[in-house]
């Protein structure tokens, strides 16, 4: 629930399987598709995402360490609650676009769809 | 004002898809393959760097390495210095190598990948339809040897070692695993054709 008129948060978490790694928010080489998290236009505003602190991992593929998220890890981001939103339900849709390899190989970018329902109240 | 935390847990199917079921086996691995178990490699037509059509079949009678990649893919670069190398030395030898970019920003990405890396044969890009005439290329690299009579002898997907890429095409250079088809248009004697 989100009252109007406040600030309130909301955790995207993240699982990488075991031995796969994504890219962080601002990787190492500029080639690299960052992890981002896009909201899309609602009734609440989205004015800040933070992203984890990332690891520095040195892989066989590459001669510099990369900037990458593995295992699990949350996104969080902090909606803004207009004081004249609308009480009631809605739906806040984002999108998740990351890009995650092994040491071996790469799985192509993929972009997957956020939904995050929230009950406006005054 | 107060901090309010919603805690979401959100899976997605496509965010298991891939990452968290692998998509495929990606233990590469291939020796060459017998001349019967082998297919004919889709045939394509794209446009190179410099809007020159390059067709595969244009290609039949050479070995042609046929290379997936993109501008993203940390395992990829480290094999493109390899394919570099063999493009160079086996280049009188009817053998080529084909890149196949699947960078979604297309030239934009490759163009200055290609030039700033001196990539010294011809790199097409990839579409999802030419993706899909190759099974699905769901990881990258996936390379593909193509005999000279076109078909595939082998496919890798992933990083494979140098050693084991020049070990397959000498074998299908060196006419040890020559389709009989193509044998017989090159005039190779009988005891040298695949069984």
């Amino acid at each position: 629930m989100a009252k109007a008129g406040s600030t309130v948060e909301a955790k995207l978490t993240v699982e990488l399987r075991n031995g796969y790694h994504c890219n962080s928010d601002k990787p190492s080489d500029e080639y690299l598709i960052p992890l981002k998290l896009t909201w899309a236009p609602g009734v609440l505003e989205a004015v800040d995402i933070a992203y984890p602190k990332p690891n520095l991992e040195k892989y066989s593929f590459s001669d510099k360490p990369l900037s990458v998220y593995t295992g699990d890890f949350e996104i969080v981001t902090k909606f803004k609650v207009p004081a004249t939103a609308a009480a009631g339900p809605a739906i806040l849709t984002a999108k998740l676009r990351y890009q995650a390899c092994t040491d071996r190989m790469c799985l192509p970018p993929k972009t997957v769809d956020v939904s995050l329902p929230v009950e406006v109240v005054h | 004002m107060s901090l309010r935390t919603i805690s979401v847990a959100i899976f997605t199917a496509a965010l298991y898809c891939c990452v968290f079921t692998g998509c495929s086996n990606l233990t590469s691995h291939a020796a060459v393959k017998a001349e019967k178990d082998r297919h004919v490699a889709p045939d394509f037509t794209l446009k190179d760097a410099v809007g020159k059509p390059v067709k595969l079949s244009d290609y039949r009678g050479k070995v042609v390495l046929l290379n997936f990649w993109a501008t993203w893919c940390g395992p990829c670069k480290i094999e493109i210095p390899w394919f570099i190398d063999f493009q160079q030395s086996f280049k009188d030898r009817d053998f080529a190598v084909l890149g196949v970019s699947l960078d979604d920003d297309g030239w934009k990405a490759v163009k200055p990948y290609v030039d700033e890396h001196k990539i010294n044969y011809r790199v097409v890009i990839g579409t999802e339809e030419l993706s899909q005439l190759y099974g699905g290329i769901d990881a990258l690299p996936t390379t593909f040897i193509i005999d000279r009579g076109g078909r595939i002898a082998t496919k890798h997907e992933g990083l494979v070692s140098k050693g084991e890429y020049q070990n397959e095409i000498l074998d299908l250079l060196d006419g040890k695993s020559l389709p009989k088809s193509a044998a017989v248009a090159r005039g190779v004697p009988a005891f040298f054709w695949a069984k």
